[in-house]
């Protein structure tokens, strides 16, 4: 019964889509007041189906109903709850559902608190969102049904791919998609904005607290999904340019680009073409990972369930959104008058050349993902693209951006010299130095200018602030009233760009990673990374739905005891799998590592790493991810978009 | 071309990039399903080259072959050869395209690789044997030989006894009328 309440709320969900899409759109174009007025009820009403869709197949996996063909498929009863919840947003079904609720939610969001944007803006972005959300529910119900029942039911269901039973993982997509699928907000205020033919200050203003919050999602997202890597699949990597991999970097690139570009459609009305497009395109980005990925046109270790004949359904579908927008695009946007002009070196200049950098590291990263599949396609070539293209591609466009990230909040709006700017920043750059020149002692050229540009960042991101609250210059009493007065945004752009600055650290220390692979005997003792790795003993557990093999490793400092670390192996029956599950100790400083391999006679295979820094990857996304929060909660910001004064009720 | 002209092209560029990007991936999901295209493939050094030679024996009832037999045939109409294994799921699921493949004249012969000729029979009594002849390699050298990574996969072999064409993975439906026309 639960998953035919389901099945019918989806199917509901989707009719109030269209609805909502029609209404929202042709009552926008008309001026139709009670159409345009009827659109946010459409959108939350979609919200509720939604929620009570997602709800009931919640309900249905804990409560092992295994009549259901997605459920069989991935859970079994000796899954533990967690599992089973998160389960049914861990494989294609149930993620296309997942994905249909979030962009459910953006558009209950928008009715909820777009109360004071133009009624003909709300009603035509609430139908562009109940556009896509339409088409994707048709894909959900006409392809990939999760609530499918099989007769007869099986008595247990087939278990989970052990390797994303794991916490980190349950949380992984839903964060992921709500940074994916936010940024159909500002796609959706985009295409509104193509259609109205008009685009101004307040527009820049209330897209980019939408695509901010999406940004900060998808780059918590991204450093979940690393850190997953990086201690879960036990290769001792955190990136490894996978295409799924790159298919969340894409869109995290021109959503950064989008974020920084609509500040200057706020403040400067300048950029108005060039933003929609980056709005166009970074929402077409994050469609087109999903469809990359779940066609199977990609050679991936993230297996999805790959189906060609799916594929031509969501290729249809991104035709009609990308195409459809694009073609709007050409037509409309020539019609955009453009605004303020400013000199090349300005702030302006400098979000420019952030949005020139981001978006050429972006194609640099699409033609390594996209190359062989067309290679194949065009040349009939069978090649591969790895780490060594887009590490030798990516960092000389990086080291520019790094350079000018912590230099472009110094310069002024309209017109500005560099000279002022390097007096400002004058101690960053010293103590830059400084640390790149001790850093050269002891290590290779490049990790030793990885550190510089870190220290570069983190202390050239709070340039500005320093400089604001005349820090060391005026009596501490004066500084602490001016930081008060200071814009929250000013804090929240230092801390987005300084986190930047702790992962470039982080990776820099990852690249001076030491590691040792042996075959080791209870009681052998190993030097890796200053470190002295003692085996003791392995020995048989036994888990809820697995059993493993568990060794104990003792890790010493010139005698000092440091950890005992218990790397172990999951013997998966059901699913016939075996995992391994890493033994991380860490001090924030470095990681000690260690990964348990095949055992044979007696002796077992370790793998040993010390990454110094390592943590800083993943805490430098969160404290980006933080900085963008806190910026988000500004005063200018929440004046613009999510008001809640309820004065103006529509007629 | 006056200025508004070129802004209206140059703003006509992004769509026509994606348009070119959609036509691809439209041609190449169009191929994967029909078997002409196949990310996946790592391809096969022997494509194109002489079949290398071999000599197998036979998994009753049938006749074992070597390549000199599979030469014969194949210059009277193309032979394809398809490595396979009871103990391999995928060549479970490839049984039903082959048997079509059979039905529809194709000179269908089967290499059954590492498996014990009981456990082949079984195998093919259980899930047919659409089969002219079947051999065994037991020891994986001639698998090796044609450079395989895996069972199944499927050769073409022509005429004058080249490696016409090469399948990594099991025979899907809709790729049948593809392999019908190859043996024509």
């Amino acid at each position: 019964m639960i998953p035919e309440l389901g099945h019918f709320a989806l199917a509901m969900a989707c009719a109030l889509a269209f609805a909502q899409a029609v209404i929202g759109l042709w009552g926008g174009h008309r001026r139709d007041m009670r159409l345009m007025s009827a659109a946010p009820g459409l959108a939350v009403g979609q919200l509720v189906a939604l929620g009570a869709a997602a709800l009931c197949l919640v309900l249905a996996a804990a409560n092992d109903d295994f009549s259901v063909v997605n459920i069989a498929e991935n859970s079994a009863i000796a899954k533990p709850l967690l599992y089973k919840i998160s389960g049914t947003w861990g494989n294609h079904e149930g993620s296309i559902l997942l994905w249909g609720l979030i962009l459910g939610i953006c558009g209950g969001l928008v009715a909820g608190f777009g109360r004071n944007l133009p009624s003909s803006l709300r009603a035509r972005v609430l139908g562009v969102l109940g556009g896509t959300s339409a088409g994707f529910l048709l894909f959900c119900l006409l392809t990939s049904n999760p609530f499918l029942r099989a007769f007869p039911a099986p008595p247990d269901g087939q278990g989970m791919n052990p390797l994303l039973q794991d916490p980190g993982l349950a949380f992984h997509p839903p964060v992921l998609y709500m940074g994916y699928v936010g940024f159909a907000v500002p796609f959706a205020f985009a295409v509104a904005a193509l259609l109205e033919g008009r685009i101004d200050a307040a527009w820049g203003r209330w897209v980019r607290p939408w695509a901010l919050v999406s940004w900060c999602f998808l780059t918590c997202g991204i450093a979940m999904g690393s850190w997953w890597a990086y201690y879960e699949l036990g290769w001792g990597g955190y990136w490894f340019w996978d295409p799924v991999e790159n298919a969340s970097l894409m869109p995290w690139l021109t959503g950064t680009a989008l974020v920084h570009s609509a500040i200057v459609v706020e403040k400067r009305e300048s950029l108005k073409i060039w933003t929609v497009l980056l709005a166009i395109g970074t929402f077409s980005l994050s469609l087109s990972g999903t469809f990359l990925v779940r066609s199977g046109i990609l050679n991936s270790v993230h297996a999805f369930a790959q189906d060609p004949a799916r594929g031509v359904f969501i290729l249809g579908l991104l035709g009609l959104v990308i195409g459809g927008s694009l073609l709007l695009f050409a037509l409309r946007a020539p019609l955009l008058k453009s605004g303020g002009v400013f000199a090349p070196v300005s702030r302006e200049g400098g979000l420019v050349l952030n949005n020139i950098l981001l978006c050429s590291i972006c194609s640099v990263v699409i033609v390594g993902t996209m190359y062989p599949p067309f290679a194949d396609l065009l040349a009939g070539q069978k090649i591969s693209v790895g780490a060594p293209f887009f590490n030798a591609t990516v960092l000389p466009l990086a080291i520019p951006l790094f350079v000018a990230m912590a230099m472009g909040p110094l310069l002024p709006w309209k017109r500005g010299r560099l000279g002022p700017v390097l007096a400002h920043a004058w101690w960053a750059a010293l103590a830059a130095c400084i640390v790149a020149g001790v850093c050269s002692i002891g290590m290779r050229v490049l990790p030793a200018l990885a550190f510089g540009a870190a220290a570069w960042i983190i202390l050239g991101s709070f340039a500005e602030v320093v400089e604001r609250t005349l820090l060391f210059r005026a009596p501490v009493a004066n500084s602490v009233r001016r930081a008060r007065g200071l814009p929250v945004a000013v804090l929240g752009a230092a801390i987005a760009h300084a986190g930047m600055g702790v992962t470039v650290a982080g990776i820099a220390g990852m690249s001076l990673s030491s590691n040792r692979i042996v075959e080791a005997h209870a009681g052998d003792r190993f030097s890796v990374g200053g470190y002295e790795w003692t085996l003791l003993s392995i020995d048989s557990e036994k888990g809820p739905n697995y059993d493993a093999r568990v060794a104990a490793i003792e890790v010493t400092q010139h005698g000092a005891p440091v950890a005992i670390m218990r790397p172990s192996r999951r013997d998966f029956a059901s699913q016939k799998q075996t995992t391994s599950d890493v033994a991380i100790r860490t001090n924030l400083m470095r990681d000690l590592y260690a990964v348990l391999g095949e055992e044979r006679d007696g002796s077992a295979v370790l793998r040993l790493h010390v990454n110094p820094l390592a943590p800083w990857i993943w805490l430098g996304g969160v404290i980006m991810a933080a900085g963008g929060a806190l910026s988000l909660a500004d005063r200018r910001l929440r004046v613009g978009a999510p008001s809640r004064i309820r004065n103006a009720v529509p007629a | 071309m006056d200025a508004i002209a070129r802004r209206r092209l140059l703003l006509l560029a992004p769509l026509g990039v994606v348009a070119a990007g959609g036509a691809a991936f439209w041609a190449m999901l169009d191929r994967m399903q029909s078997g002409r295209f196949d990310p996946h493939d790592i391809g096969n050094p022997m494509l194109g080259k002489p079949m290398p030679s071999f000599n197998l024996p036979a998994v009753a009832p049938s006749q074992g072959f070597s390549s000199q037999d599979v030469r014969a045939a194949a210059a009277r109409k193309p032979v394809l050869l398809n490595f396979f294994a009871s103990w391999c799921v995928p060549c479970a699921a490839e049984a039903e395209s082959l048997a079509a493949l059979a039905g529809q004249g194709v000179q269908l012969w089967g290499i059954a690789y590492k498996d014990k000729p009981e456990k082949t029979r079984a195998f093919l009594d259980q899930y047919g044997n659409p089969y002219a002849r079947i051999a065994a390699d037991s020891t994986g050298s001639t698998f090796i030989d044609f450079g395989l990574y895996g069972v199944p996969e499927n050769f073409i072999i022509d005429a004058t006894g080249h490696i016409a064409w090469h399948l990594a993975g099991p025979v899907s439906e809709p790729m049948i009328p593809k392999i019908v026309s190859l043996q024509s």
